[in-house]
């Protein structure tokens, strides 16, 4: 099995879905995450992702490390919206409710509180679809699922190739440091800025060199063996579309559209609370 | 050359893992707390001066989302960012054209030009355009952002990715000129 | 033969278009269906140049000129396609890393039939059956970092077999493989041959190794033609092998050495089916009788201790169990065992690129435990096997230089050192070359002159012969060898049985974690048992040794190893 990313290998719901499926759901919602700043929609999205992060039956011990990762982003995100310009809240939302004064310019502001949630809620819906989409899916099913929604299969194959060649690569590049290390190349802190910069190129040549002759042996043997002869090709690891792959590609249509007018609304993929 | 697809579709798989070991596992310490050098951007060029707009597009946008998946999140502004970087220091690999063995004065212009446009163009413009439209973010925030990233991957493209082509034009360089001394 | 061949050359060359010289020149070759064929010739003979026409790499994926013809299954090849010619020639590369391209085992085997658009259930019957033939179907869904590099070459046979070729085509199938394994891949390369009829090609310049099942021709190449097509026996009974730097089977240059006559020994291309006549076992045994004993000695003081070694990776995969061993100074030693033996291990431990989890580590009397990468770069320095993984400058005196960059030395001192040491690996004259204009052997020699300007009293090399020819592996070796005759303590891992015999006096045997042994390497090689359990290849000379009814077979190939030296020595 292939680690490069978190797959959980269970039996559930989602994990039997096609890859193309898992596809499909994952793009719906980073584009309609994306596309809609309404907060009725993206607390819909909100809801479903968590139903679909509990149908999974991922556990969240198994996804600390990223939980972790992306509560430190938001805390800081957060702050840093809020010093950077806290009044952008009212010119978003046309309308100004104080409901605290910290110091100087700073107020805390229920059209500014409201931004930032949305924002939040932006960051958080992101995350279990993301986690939902590379917890369940095979890796193997990557580059069949790309082809599958059209996708040339020659940019998929790529996708198939990155994730076979990173622990690899990652083991030149632990190998090569460490005997660069022996002569002296340091890339630590200690080391002055321009001397860190120097060193780096010292285990990158070596890397990029042996990565160049790779290249060439591992498409010599491809071709070798056909890769690129016709305009198709077929995938061993594609799973078979089932009736419950197609209800959650037709259930994605109707919240994509769904989602997207009801985000227009307005003129604008806003929605505005304060307006009366 | 023939067959060039396939060594295409190649580097690009192996660009991508280049660019994930990279951004995902190698840190090295800017200067600046918590920052680390994106070498993975000095790479990133490097693949598209050697393989062209394609491989550089694709070869960063891959292993942009692949490292951003490994977080939880994928962000597609840089990626897009990414995506935009590689393909338009790509546009310049013909004129650049490592393969005579010669990366000179004009070369090193080129390839200048080549990464000014490309980080002015991904970055303040792409990337922010994308921040602004997708999270709302107040526009000077993610310009001031952007623009520190502009500098310091223009820096970092400049610099290692310089001369990693530099140190691969000599390793190209005629074997006939040479005599034991 | 009044059948027609399946391969044909006719006044066939190719010239690269970065050559000055055709690579090829005017070969004349028919092959015929059925065969097995063993390609051999020193590097640069073009060997393998021959193989990439047959399989199509040329003129389809390097460019040069092609002249003649060449007739493969009924096809002219410069009128085909990379695509036609592979559906008919199958090719199991040298490094199966890059033939691998799959995410696991059923994929990788699946993937010429993916391409050329064979209906998913179609697909995963015919995989099966393919991985049976090769007897990997147990580990369909396994990543390739997860199987041995015997495994991962069997799965590159069945993704070539998946498409039912003709011919099949081994480029250097030996070279990645330790020597128990090596010797399975050339049993399986047999069953295939036998179960699905087809012609097989191995190109290989270890014949010793290949022969250890029947082929029926052998072709010696050298610098673009055929010196020699003929079969086994005759080939072997002539000195052609010799005179183009092939390395001869051990057992037959033992029984030259012993003065047997060759021409009457049946059977002489196969150590299992040798059949030697009376007169020629007591031809042997006397020949042994009068050999002085060679005695070895090192009265030195230990340069190394390792006491009670443990190591694990951070998931807790413990890869090294209380390894305990001592080096003298002035040693030449090999660390032999399987692949994931954990002999990398171990000398990365002792190099501290790995911290271990337990034990003790002594350089010449001080407990060097505690100290860092580069501490103990000073005195122990590590040759990677592979020189592209080492060089980053582009000149080679820069490269030399590297390692005494932040050594206090001045910039004269420094070149000083520098110019000494490249006068000593015989690169002095190259001195302002780029390092991309070297070949394979002399780059090995910058990356052990690299290490050796920093002045380290040990020197560990990964496989340094690994892919060499028997020209530049006597080469290295000799180097290797010089630099110890000079003091320095030199330890090797290594898969290569002739390489532990030659040149080094002690063995330390490693498998799964534990060294299982650690005696002399003539002693290692004729102990069946330690043979097996370590996954190394008992010696053909053993084997002679028992034929002739010699008691002491250790002694017997001392004395064999004693008379290579003496002959490599008035070579000189």
């Amino acid at each position: 099995m292939n680690k490069v990313l978190n797959y959980i290998p269970k039996d559930s719901f989602i994990h039997r879905l096609s890859g193309t499926t898992k596809l499909v759901i994952f793009l719906t919602f980073s584009i309609l995450c994306g596309a809609s700043f309404d907060t009725r929609v993206l607390i819909a999205l909100f809801i479903l992702s968590v139903i679909g992060f509990l149908l999974s039956k991922i556990s969240l011990r198994e996804i600390r490390v990223m939980t972790t990762f992306l509560a430190v982003f938001l805390t800081l995100n957060f702050i840093l919206l809020f010093i950077f310009n806290p009044e952008y809240g009212c010119e978003l939302y046309g309308s100004r409710t104080v409901v605290a004064h910290l110091w100087g310019r700073y107020y805390i502001t229920l059209e500014q509180l409201f931004y930032q949630f949305n924002v939040v809620l932006k960051y958080v819906i992101g995350f279990p679809i993301a986690i939902l989409f590379i917890s369940t899916t095979n890796p193997s099913e990557f580059a069949a699922s790309l082809n599958s929604i059209g996708i040339p299969y020659k940019a998929s194959y790529s996708v198939s190739l990155a994730l076979r060649y990173i622990p690899d690569i990652q083991k030149d590049y632990h190998e090569i440091s460490q005997s660069q290390e022996a002569r002296g190349v340091a890339l630590g802190k200690d080391v002055r800025f321009t001397e860190r910069i120097k060193n780096s190129i010292k285990i990158l040549m070596p890397l990029v060199l042996t990565s160049l002759s790779r290249i060439d042996e591992i498409s010599n043997s491809m071709q070798l063996r056909s890769f690129g002869k016709k305009k198709k090709r077929t995938w061993y690891v594609l799973k078979k579309m089932t009736a419950a792959d197609y209800a959650m590609i037709v259930f994605c249509a109707v919240i994509l559209i769904g989602g997207l007018i009801i985000t227009n609304q307005g003129g604008n993929n806003l929605y505005n609370p304060f307006v009366r | 050359m023939k067959n060039d697809s396939v060594k295409k579709v190649v580097a690009t798989g192996i660009g991508a893992a280049l660019f994930f070991v990279l951004a995902r596992f190698v840190a090295i310490p800017s200067g600046i707390p918590n920052t680390n050098i994106a070498l993975q951007y000095g790479i990133q060029a490097v693949f598209a001066v050697l393989f062209g707009p394609v491989v550089g597009a694709l070869s960063g946008f891959i292993g942009h989302i692949l490292t951003d998946l490994t977080w939880g999140s994928v962000w597609w502004s840089w990626a897009f960012g990414t995506c935009v970087y590689g393909l338009i220091v790509g546009l310049f690999a013909k004129k650049i054209n490592i393969y005579d063995g010669n990366f000179g004065k004009s070369e090193i212009i080129t390839y200048a030009v080549a990464n000014l446009i490309a980080n002015i163009v991904a970055w303040p413009i792409i990337a922010a355009v994308g921040d602004v439209l997708i999270y709302k973010e107040p526009f000077s925030l993610v310009f001031a952002q952007l623009m520190v990233a502009a500098v310091a991957d223009f820096a970092c493209a400049m610099v290692v990715g310089g001369l990693i082509l530099f140190g691969y034009s000599k390793t190209i360089a005629k074997s006939g000129s040479l005599d034991k001394e | 033969m009044d059948k027609k061949p399946i391969i044909s050359f006719k006044n066939f060359s190719f010239q690269y278009n970065a050559q000055k010289q055709p690579t090829l020149k005017n070969i004349n070759l028919d092959i015929y269906p059925g065969e097995k064929i063993l390609v051999c010739g020193a590097s640069g003979s073009g060997k393998s140049t021959l193989g990439n026409c047959i399989n199509g790499l040329i003129p389809f994926s390097f460019n040069g000129k092609i002249e003649g013809s060449l007739v493969v299954d009924g096809i002219e090849t410069k009128n085909s396609s990379i695509f036609e010619l592979s559906t008919r020639v199958g090719t199991v590369l040298q490094d199966p890393d890059r033939q691998f391209v799959g995410l696991t085992v059923a994929e990788d085997i699946a993937f010429a039939l993916e391409n050329d658009c064979v209906e998913q259930s179609e697909l995963i019957r015919q995989t099966f059956l393919s991985a049976q033939t090769v007897n990997i179907q147990d580990h369909l869904n396994k990543a390739p970092f997860d199987l041995s590099g015997g495994q991962k070459q069997r799965v590159s046979m069945a993704g070539v077999l998946v498409d039912k070729v003709k011919i099949l085509l081994f480029d250097e199938p030996l070279a990645n493989l330790d020597p128990a394994t090596g010797k399975s891949a050339i049993e399986l390369i047999e069953k295939i041959k036998n179960d699905t009829d087809t012609t097989v090609l191995i190109i290989e310049h270890r014949i010793e190794d290949v022969m250890w099942e029947r082929v029926d021709r052998i072709i010696l190449m050298d610098e673009g033609i055929i010196v020699a097509d003929m079969n086994p026996q005759q080939m072997l009974k002539s000195s052609l092998l010799r005179d183009y730097g092939i390395r001869e089977p051990l057992y037959l240059t033992s029984l030259k050495y012993a003065g047997v006559d060759i021409n009457g020994v049946r059977n002489i291309d196969n150590i299992r089916y040798l059949e030697l006549s009376e007169t020629d076992r007591s031809t042997v045994n006397r020949w042994f009788q009068e050999q002085d004993k060679p005695v070895r000695k090192n009265d030195n003081d230990y340069i190394l201790e390792v006491d009670g070694l443990n190591f694990a990776y951070e998931g807790g995969h413990q890869v090294l169990f209380d390894v305990s061993f001592k080096i003298k100074k002035g040693e030449m030693l090999a660390i032999v065992g399987t692949n994931g033996a954990g002999k990398s291990t171990l000398c990365k431990v002792i190099c501290n690129f790995e911290k271990a989890s337990q034990g003790k580590i002594v350089f010449d009397h001080e407990d060097i435990t505690e100290k860092t990468i580069r501490a103990r770069a000073k005195h122990i320095g590590y040759v990677m096997q592979n020189p592209n993984q080492m060089i980053s400058q582009t000149m080679i005196y820069d490269e030399v230089a590297m390692g005494l960059a932040h050594s206090g030395l001045s910039e004269d001192e420094i070149r000083e050192k520098v110019f000494e040491m490249l006068k000593v690996c015989g690169l002095y004259e190259f001195r302002n070359w780029p390092i991309s204009a070297l070949s394979f052997g002399q780059k090995k020699r910058v990356t052990i002159a690299s290490i050796l300007v920093m002045g380290p009293q040990i020197i560990i090399l990964d496989e340094p012969t690994a892919g060499q020819d028997y020209r530049h592996y006597t080469e290295i070796m000799e180097f290797l060898k010089s630099m110890n005759s000079r003091g320095i303590t030199v330890i090797m891992i290594t898969h290569d049985m002739h390489l532990m015999l030659e040149y080094t006096d002690r063995a330390l045997v490693f498998s799964k974690g534990h060294l299982i042994a650690d005696e002399s390497s003539s002693a290692v090689l004729c102990d069946p048992e330690l043979v097996r359990e370590a996954s190394l290849k008992e010696t053909s000379l053993f084997n002679i040794a028992e034929m002739c009814g010699i008691d002491d077979p250790v002694e017997f190939v001392d004395c064999f190893i004693e008379c290579e030296k003496k002959g490599r020595e008035s070579d000189e």
